[in-house]
């Protein structure tokens, strides 16, 4: 039951726990229940918006970087990983496997806000050997969502 | 003498109505801001694995006819899938015929079977292309009322009823669009029962077989004594969101597919060789596509239900498909002027039970294949229509 109100949180954050409660067959209580309990977990860990932000015709630089780090005794890449997490730039951080050790995306008004916070800060972090900076071009989907996808519906009426 | 067209078509085809839904579209299809609970398939897209098969397949070329009745390797994966899902089994060389739709299906069934002058049973409200079909044939169409007190299920004792020496053929329309009634076993059995020691033969309709929502379906050509008398007629429309792909099948005793394949091979040759391959795909690796689709359709038919109780309409709860049937009886006008004036006043669309039948008259048809949000709107439309009562 958890994992279906988590399903349907995850794709519409604002549905009414009541139309879930609904959906599901229980009672809006129990809904209630789970998702605080889910949020208390840190299950749940945010509600946000999925923005398009290339609509609002504001301009807004993200772009991956790729980012290798000589793991610390005891801690492997953790103490690196969190110092990056604090900058508010920063949106994730990930650890990888392959060539490189941490993914991480930064957002920023313009490509060179981006370029010299990888070049002043990140790069400059103790035990960060090397990055690797790649802008975002063009986004097509995000969390589950098409960009560009046509919302009207174009199903014939049979 | 200048040439009269219309005086040139055939009376037979003139003496068929437009489907009502029809007419009720073609208007909804005019007006802009429409919220509607009108349109009788899925609203997801095919699942994308399904969809890649069929672009492969034009890829490598694969653009010939098939085989009249279909890809052999495709009926052999229908043969798999009918055992697998619903414990029927069926020769795919000399059982199946691929079709165009369910529709397609429907059509050779009937025309197989009706000499001129053969009653054909339909229950109503059901799905409109019976009736017409059947007349087509020559078949005179004999209607049974299923009536909400019997949860829209078609009881033994108004089937005996409606038998005469005349009776050919009853048709099977369950899981039922647009009440949303199924057929148990226990049901199928009591029908069967009728039917034993008479030459009667069914087409059941099941198309909308994947989607139930309490007991899995069961088809009436499982009931002992009536695999030999049944064509069963389904296809990928509503389980697997392919409508656009048109593509149905029918399984049947030898004997009748026979001659469904000789209806099937001069009017159609064989339905489209891409969505062939697609649905290959589908029956190969889609059981979860139908299982993921059948729990949010699951989940938006309580709400609907619940919805539409909390404005103070009465709903049957629908147990398989993707409708329920609304009862306005007590609004003081006729499901035509309501839903009518719904559309003109609130821009909110739902399909008049009548155009179901007659026997629909007084209901109307909301289909849920909306998403949630989609489905709140349209009910606040219809509250908001109500009070102004």
């Amino acid at each position: 039951m958890k994992e279906r109100i988590l399903a349907y949180l995850e794709k519409d954050a604002r549905m009414p726990h009541s139309d879930i409660a609904t959906m599901l067959g229980i009672t809006e209580e129990e809904v209630d229940r789970i998702v605080a309990e889910c949020e208390a977990e840190g299950i749940i860990k945010a509600y946000r918006t999925v923005v398009d932000w290339t609509r609002t015709g504001k301009n807004r630089v993200a772009a991956l970087i790729e980012l290798k780090t000589i793991p610390q005794r005891d801690r492997g890449f953790t103490a690196v990983a969190e110092r990056i997490c604090n900058f508010p730039e920063v949106a994730s951080v990930t650890l990888m496997s392959g060539g490189f050790d941490l993914a991480i995306t930064v957002e920023g008004d313009s490509m060179r806000d981006v370029a010299m916070f990888v070049a002043e800060k990140l790069a400059t972090i103790e035990g960060v050997t090397a990055t690797a900076t790649h802008f975002e071009l063009q986004k097509y989907k995000e969390h589950g969502v098409i960009y560009g996808a046509e919302t009207t519906d174009k199903r014939g009426n049979e | 003498m200048d040439f009269d067209g219309k005086s040139r078509v055939s009376s037979a085809i003139t003496g068929i109505k437009p489907s009502g839904i029809r007419k009720f579209f073609d208007i909804l299809n005019e007006m802009k801001d429409v919220v509607a609970l009108t349109v009788g398939q899925p609203d997801f897209v095919t699942p994308w694995h399904i969809r890649d098969a069929g672009i492969r397949s034009l890829e490598e070329g694969l653009t010939y006819y098939t085989s009249n009745n279909g890809l052999i390797e495709f009926r052999e994966e229908i043969a798999a899938y009918q055992k697998r899902r619903f414990g029927l089994e069926y020769d795919a060389k000399t059982e199946i015929i691929v079709t165009v739709g369910g529709s397609e299906a429907i059509d050779i069934a009937i025309r197989a079977l009706t000499d001129p002058g053969d009653e054909v049973i339909i229950p109503e409200p059901c799905f409109v292309c019976y009736d017409p079909i059947a007349r087509l044939a020559g078949g005179v169409p004999v209607k049974i009322a299923l009536k909400p007190e019997d949860g829209f299920r078609l009881t033994p004792e108004s089937l005996k009823a409606a038998l005469t020496p005349r009776t050919k053929l009853l048709v099977l329309p369950f899981p039922n669009n647009p009440t949303g009634s199924v057929m148990r076993k226990a049901d199928l059995e009591a029908i069967a029962e009728v039917l034993r020691g008479t030459d009667v033969c069914i087409l059941s309709d099941e198309i909308y077989a994947e989607l139930t929502y309490g007991e899995k379906h069961v088809s009436v050509a499982s009931i002992p004594g009536m695999r030999e008398r049944t064509i069963v007629v389904n296809g990928f429309s509503k389980a697997y969101a392919m409508t656009g792909w048109r593509l149905g099948y029918t399984l049947a005793p030898e004997y009748f597919t026979k001659q469904m394949a000789k209806v099937h091979q001069y009017a159609i040759m064989c339905a489209p060789t891409t969505s062939q391959y697609a649905a290959v795909e589908a029956l190969r690796a889609g059981d979860g596509d139908i299982e993921y689709m059948k729990g949010e359709y699951e989940g938006r038919r309580r709400l609907i239900v619940s919805e539409l109780k909390r404005i103070g309409i009465d709903v049957f709860m629908p147990e398989g498909a993707f409708y329920v049937f609304a009862d306005l009886r007590k609004f003081g006008m006729d499901d035509e002027t309501f839903c009518r004036r719904l559309l003109d006043e609130k821009h909110c669309a739902i399909v008049p039970g009548s155009a179901f039948g007659e026997n629909g008259r007084g209901f109307a048809r909301l289909s849920y294949a909306y998403s949630p949000v989609h489905i709140r709107k349209a009910v606040n439309r219809i509250e908001e229509f109500i009070q102004t009562l």
